[in-house]
This record gives structure tokens, sequence and C-alpha cells, in this order.
């Protein structure tokens, strides 16, 4: 499980706009990220991610964990999402 | 029971490319209450605050405080006989020492006003802004006050390069070496005299708080900006209110350590470690003051109140994500408005 402490007062629309409002700094993300973005605020981990991401999107050949992965470092470099890991062992 | 409505002056009415506060003070007065009278008090007959006639429907010169603390006062005197005035409110970083002097002697002729004291003014000056910082726990750059462009050779020493070279109430021109730290010091000098503040460049996002100090160390009030479009002389031309406890928490210390009374603003860099470092602070209200009567906080509509002796409570929680967009638009005056204000220095319109 990822450290999605500040995601949870991240607005975020239907169209996928989105809000820090620590920051003041705004973000669009394409319906694959929206996904992302909501399955985290949900609270959960990387792999389960990866399987609804797979379920929702044509994703086959693609390797979507990697992506997803790629996704969150992204959001830990606007500070969206922390530094530390929960006991998710699965996450390396 | 409803109040009776205010007479209420505001200055600062150049609003132009580098804006003065007046009219978006006078905007948030206006949304809070439409039977306010408000008066506008201008420095020049093209102040485009002067022709904003759904704002404000008279307005006086009234001259520059160098021309003297009489003439000064004679002036609002007049001003005063003709509309009766109950608050002032300044927005001029160089007018508040007038004003402060006076205070004693509009409040006998019946004029309110929510001010710092002078030695509050001196405690936040861009000379004293360091020694501030240490007192109230809040980070600053480096920086070094001269009165003397030979300071310059070794200022580098103690504020490393790039640099700031301020004056004492305006600007701010970065210098990234001697020769154009010398050339900004002497065109600081030309405008505003010594001394001259050198300040070393911080790297960050740019962040303001407009607040209001109680005069006892409180916060009645503050909102938090993050800038989203900067023009080219380093003014917000859109910004969004932010949640921000540690940026609020600086606004805190800051009234908390010099009791502040009145409005201000406190500009601030964040760093890439989420560490603030104090600026500068305005001792009145910043142009963008309307975005906190847009964020539920009107604190323009809580400093008349103050000023004019009512009761005020602390303020609520503003909104977050509360946006402005400032926009430049050309007003279609009265030649006679501007005939009034060059031959008479006054326009009263019915």
């Amino acid at each position: 499980m990822f450290d999605t402490k500040r995601l949870g007062d991240l607005a975020l629309s239907d169209t996928g706009f989105a809000f820090d409002p620590y920051s003041g700094s705004t973000f669009t993300v394409n319906s694959t990220g929206h996904c992302v973005l909501l399955a985290l605020k949900e609270g959960l981990g990387l792999d389960a991610i990866a399987a609804r991401v797979r379920e929702r999107f044509d994703a086959s050949g693609a390797d979507v964990t990697r992506d997803v992965d790629d996704f969150v470092a992204a959001l830990r470099q606007h500070g969206l999402v922390g530094e530390g890991q929960a006991d998710d062992q699965e996450h390396v | 029971m409803s109040k009776r409505p205010l007479t209420i002056a505001v200055t600062g009415l150049n609003a132009t490319d580098n804006p003065a506060p007046g009219v978006g003070v006078m905007r948030a007065l206006r949304a809070d209450n439409e039977e306010d009278r408000l008066v506008g008090l201008a420095y020049d007959a093209l102040d485009p605050g002067v022709y904003a006639d759904a704002l404000v429907r008279e307005v006086f010169m009234i001259p520059y405080p160098s021309q003297g603390r009489g003439a000064f006062l004679s002036r609002l005197a007049y001003v005063h006989e003709k509309v009766g005035l109950d608050v002032i409110i300044p927005t001029l970083d160089a007018e508040l020492p007038s004003f402060i002097d006076l205070e004693p002697e509009l409040r006998r002729m019946g004029i309110g006003m929510l001010l710092p004291t002078a030695e509050q003014l001196e405690l936040r000056s861009k000379a004293n802004l360091y020694a501030l910082g240490k007192k109230a726990g809040i980070r600053v750059p480096e920086t070094a006050v001269i009165t003397d462009a030979s300071e310059i050779y070794r200022a580098h020493e103690k504020v490393p390069y790039p640099f700031f070279v301020k004056g004492v109430f305006y600007g701010a021109t970065l210098a990234t070496c001697l020769d154009e730290a010398m050339s900004a010091f002497y065109k600081v000098v030309a405008q505003w005299g010594v001394p001259v503040i050198l300040q070393t460049k911080v790297c960050g996002e740019e962040l303001n708080v407009v607040g209001v100090g109680d005069g006892e160390g409180g916060l009645l009030g503050a909102v938090p900006m993050k800038k989203m479009l900067i023009t080219d002389k380093g003014k917000g031309w859109a910004g969004i209110t932010v949640k921000d406890p540690a940026l609020l928490a600086v606004a805190r210390d800051f009234v908390a350590a010099t009791k502040w009374r009145g409005p201000f603003e406190v500009e601030v860099l964040r760093d890439d470690e989420g560490h603030y470092h104090l600026i500068e602070i305005n001792p009145r209200f910043p142009a963008w003051v309307y975005l906190s009567a847009g964020a539920g906080v009107n604190l323009p509509r809580m400093v008349a109140d103050l000023a004019a002796g009512r009761p005020v409570t602390k303020s609520g929680e503003y909104e977050v994500g509360a946006m402005f967009v400032r926009i430049s638009l050309d007003q279609v005056v009265s030649f006679r408005d501007f005939q009034r204000m060059v031959t008479m220095g006054e326009v009263v319109r019915v």
C-alpha cells in the first residue's frame, strides 16, 4: 500500500481535472490516470491497481504494473504520494 | 437591526500594470454592502480607479505626503467636511507614515483607521526584516542593508549572488554581478534614497498571505494564495487560495512577534524541501485582496468595521480553491470628470 494521505484532499473531477489544495497545483489526467488515482484514494496496492486497470482497459501486452508504478512515481515527484510504504511486501 | 452605512475613503487608485490595492479594497467593501458611501482619494487625475463609477461616486485629489503634514491634514479635513468620513483605509506604503502620524487628529475629527504603530511599521521594514525573522523564528534570505555604493564590493561575502537590490518602499532588481548591482543601487537611490537592501535570491514557489492583526498578537483572519500567473514585472495576475497550515503559521508568527494592528501581506518563497523563506511583509492590503472576499473572508470589510469601532468576530474558514484572474480593460470615461479632477481636484458623480 502507498502513503496516500495527501490524496485524501485531492479534488478530482470526473473529467480528470485535479486540484491539490496544499500546493495550489492543478493537473489533468487521462482516463487511465483517473482510474489509478481513484484506486489509490481507495487505498489499493500496486498489484490490485494494475488488476483494475487491466480489467477496465484494453491493456493486453502492456506491462501495466510497471506503468502504474511509473505513474505513482510521478505523483511522488509532485508530493501527492509519500515516500514511505505501508506493509505491502509485493512492492519493490 | 441593520447597521448604518459607513462613509469609507480609500487610497491607492492607480490600478495600472503595477496595480495599487485601492480598487480591490473598494470592490470587497462594495460586495458586502451596497449602501456604504465609498470615497476615493487619488494622487493623480489619471489614476484609473477615479473613473470606476460603478464603485465610487466621489473622488478627491490629495497632496503627496512629501508636500507636508499641514497640507495633507488640511486636505483630509476638507474631504471630511464635504462627505463626513467614518473611516479611511490607506493602501500605499509611502503614505502610511503620514497617516499613522495623523491618526490622533483624525480620530478627534471622528475618522477611524486601523493602522500599525510607527514602531511596528519599522519592525517589518525591509531593512529590519532579517532581525524580525530571527525573532519570530521565520527563515529570511541573507540580507545586507547598505547606504553607500562602496559596500557592494564585498556584499557578496554575506549575501551571495544573485541577489535582489531593493528600495525601502518598492522595487526589486536582480543583480547577478557587481556591475548589475552597482547600476541597480544607483537607480534605487535616485528613486527612493537610502538605505538600500540586498537580499539573496531564493528559488521556489511564490506564496502570499493577506491578513488582519488585532493589535494584541492575534490573527483575526487570513487567506493564503499561490500565484498561478506572474507578469514580467513580477506581479501576480492569477492566483488560487491554498490549504497550507504552515504558511498560515508564518502569518501567525509575524502578528504574534509584532502585535501587528491592521492589514498586512506576507510574501514567501517555498523551496523544494518545503521550507518557507520570508521575502517581504507589506504593511497594507495587497492588490489581490478582493480574492479574500471571493473566498468568503472579506478582510477589507473587517478592517472598515474595526476602524469604525464596530465589534468583529474572528473569521471562519476561507474557501480553498477560490481563484482570481486579473483583467485589463478600457474604461470609457467622462471627459467632464477628467476636467474636474484636473481643475478642481475632485469629482462628484450623481
